[in-house]
């Protein structure tokens, strides 16, 4: 077996028992990242070449010297016998919207191109604490503004592993991709409207919006802060529950961090799912496109491959003793997109106020006028299209003269949709569900520059996501296979607050069922042509 | 494409607002692309919401003894201030050096 291709929890196992050092497992996975990614993304880097675009480019900055002084400690401790903690050598990228001290992170933006934190933020803290190896910070959409990481200041932006003529989803982009080359077998990203989720599902892994408050937000550069959600990356339910269960939990340094107990989630995802009760709701299986010349909604169908991987699920739940509730009725979940664009750019043109050229990061060279000046010159340069876009959306819509029609009235729906999952995840309500089943994604992954430049249209990527960030619920995206064109589909599960062990367990439930699936047997294109190597 | 519900005008004073700087092309796209997002989000002035339902700020509730205890009120000292101060683009003796701030009456 190559050491790329196992799972986190095997390396750690591998490593702890002694049979394989973590320097060992850090050389076998730089030299996949030399294999398959390419140049690194740059701020005014060079044309993108034909070869570019057989590669991912899932990295903006790679800490190698990091990652080996990482290792090095970790195989010292086993060899004094010390506990090396339940990440031991595990390689890990973490998206470049946390801040990594003395390292870069720059929010795939040029107004932070230059900007070393001076702190670590909690996530990434609580992986190194538990013996983790950083290989680098991965790319995204500038900001996390974006759902196919083409947005990002830093060229060229990720490709999809399964069809580098496709994009990798986003907003964690360079995280799903680096998890799906094998580059490394998880990775940390975020989750603002389905961030994490859509691009799982793009690449065909598995991702983690955990509830909110169950993740620090510590160190995370903010986006919409009331729906921010820090989680793992994975390419199994296992080790996707043993990063979260290295992450989770209260911290002094984020006051929205819930004081409520952490689950064993490794032991927890084992457990039997019989009597479950999963539902199928009509309001997750249509979708709705706005046409802007027309004011019109266009009604359609989810793609029927995309609708059959998800009814397939819920009959593999079926068969292992789950209970399927069908004609769940989620009647706002159609409004989630109108209400994210409102509240969403709200939050992100208070958070992107506090980028002026001033304290940190771009600063203008023309200084030649007064402070104001100052601030238009740096934001206008530092800023890419996108931010300056969700800056001036927000500030119009909240504005005194226009909040009670927009601001307001959408944190009002936005109780409505929190409202129907209340109601069919009440314990003495109609529907009793333990999750819902739902598509991730509206569309498997699309071709590079196909939607990229309409923003209406790339927000609409979200729209099976989204609610679940409003109502502040866990969600997770799987793989449920692969359409006509070998791109993989994901299949999502949404629980109750704080049920991340419910949803990871039912998760690993179908991935033990399906093993034998004919079409887990496929790999993402780059991996095709890689020489065999690092074999244990 | 109907009537953009953002004008040139107020489209300007929003730039200028929002402290930033714009191309031609920047703005010509930026100022499409609001319109659009406006339609989109038409939508929310046709649903029927109940006078009773409140806003929410977060979707979990967030009752005291989920919430983390606050910390006790007193100073702690900041580890390595100058690793803050040294990502400032322009200092000088432990200050911030910006450009002139000229003096403006409040209306």
């Amino acid at each position: 077996m190559e050491i790329c291709n196992l799972s986190a929890l095997e390396i750690r196992d591998l490593i702890t028992s002694k049979q394989v050092s973590a320097e060992e497992v850090l050389k076998a996975h730089l030299k996949r990242i030399d294999q398959v990614d390419g140049r690194p993304g740059k701020i005014n880097g060079k044309a993108i070449s034909l070869e570019d675009k057989k590669k991912v480019h899932a990295f903006i900055t790679r800490t190698e010297k990091k990652a080996f002084s990482q290792a090095k400690a970790v195989d010292e401790k086993i060899a004094n016998g010390e506990y090396p903690g339940i990440l031991a050598g595990v390689p890990v990228t973490v998206k470049d919207i946390f801040c990594v001290k003395d390292t870069l992170s720059t929010a795939a933006s040029r107004i932070l191109a230059n900007f070393k934190a001076p702190y670590t933020a909690t996530p990434v803290a609580r992986m190194e604490n538990q013996g983790s190896v950083m290989l680098g910070k991965v790319n995204l959409d500038e900001f996390t503004y974006g759902s196919s990481n083409e947005s990002s200041a830093y060229q060229p932006s990720p490709r999809n592993p399964w069809n580098t003529e496709r994009v990798p989803g986003g907003s964690s982009g360079g995280s799903t991709a680096s998890v799906a080359a094998g580059e490394a077998p998880i990775s940390l990203g975020t989750d603002t409207a389905g961030s994490i989720r859509q691009p799982a599902a793009f690449c065909g892994v598995v991702g983690l919006k955990p509830t909110y408050g169950r993740v620090s937000r510590y160190g995370l550069i903010a986006f919409g802060s009331s729906l921010d959600c820090p989680g793992p990356i994975a390419r199994n339910a296992q080790d996707a529950a043993l990063m979260l269960q290295a992450i989770a939990g209260l911290d002094s340094r984020d006051a929205t961090t819930a004081n409520f107990p952490v689950p064993n989630y490794l032991a927890a995802i084992k457990k039997d799912i019989r009597g479950k009760r999963i539902g199928l709701s009509p309001d997750y299986f249509r979708i709705a496109f706005p046409d802007a010349d027309s004011d019109t909604y266009d009604q359609q169908e989810v793609p029927p491959a995309i609708r059959d991987a998800v009814l397939q699920a819920a009959a593999v739940y079926q068969d292992l003793g789950a209970h399927i509730v069908e004609d769940v009725p989620m009647p706002n979940t159609r409004f989630g997109i109108p209400v994210y664009f409102v509240i969403s750019r709200v939050e992100a043109a208070s958070n992107l106020h506090r980028f002026d050229g001033v304290k940190y990061g771009y600063r203008t060279q023309e200084v030649n006028g007064e402070l104001k000046t100052l601030y238009r010159r740096s934001r206008g340069k530092g800023f890419g299209l996108q931010p300056k876009l969700r800056i001036l959306m927000g500030m119009y819509v909240s504005a005194a003269q226009y909040s009670e029609q927009y601001y307001r009235r959408a944190l009002r729906v936005r109780t409505m949709i929190r409202r129907d999952f209340e109601h069919v995840f009440d314990p003495n309500g109609d529907y009793r569900l333990d999750a819902l089943l739902t598509p991730t994604t509206p569309s498997t992954a699309f071709p590079m520059q196909d939607v990229y430049g309409n923003s209406v249209l790339m927000q609409y990527a979200d729209q099976l996501t989204v609610p679940a960030n409003h109502a502040g619920i866990p969600g997770i995206s799987f793989p449920g296979g692969l359409d006509k064109d070998n791109m993989p589909i994901g299949v999502q599960l949404l629980g109750p607050d704080f049920r991340e062990d419910t949803i990871l367990q039912l998760t690993h439930a179908y991935e033990q069922a399906t093993l034998r699936a004919d079409w887990r047997s496929n790999r993402p294109q780059v991996m095709e042509e890689l020489p065999h190597n690092d074999e244990l | 494409m109907k009537q953009p519900e953002i004008s040139k005008d107020l489209f300007n004073h929003l730039v200028d607002l929002a402290a930033l700087q714009l191309n031609q092309q920047e703005s010509d796209y930026i100022f499409l692309q609001l319109n659009h997002q406006l339609s989109a989000i038409q939508e929310l002035k046709a649903i029927d919401i109940d006078p009773d339902v409140p806003i929410a700020l977060h979707g979990v509730p967030y009752p005291v003894k989920r919430s983390p205890a606050l910390r006790p009120d007193k100073v702690e000292s900041c580890e390595d201030s100058s690793a803050i101060l040294s990502e400032a683009p322009q200092l000088e003796d432990g200050y911030i050096v910006v450009p002139d701030i000229p003096h403006t009456t409040l209306e």
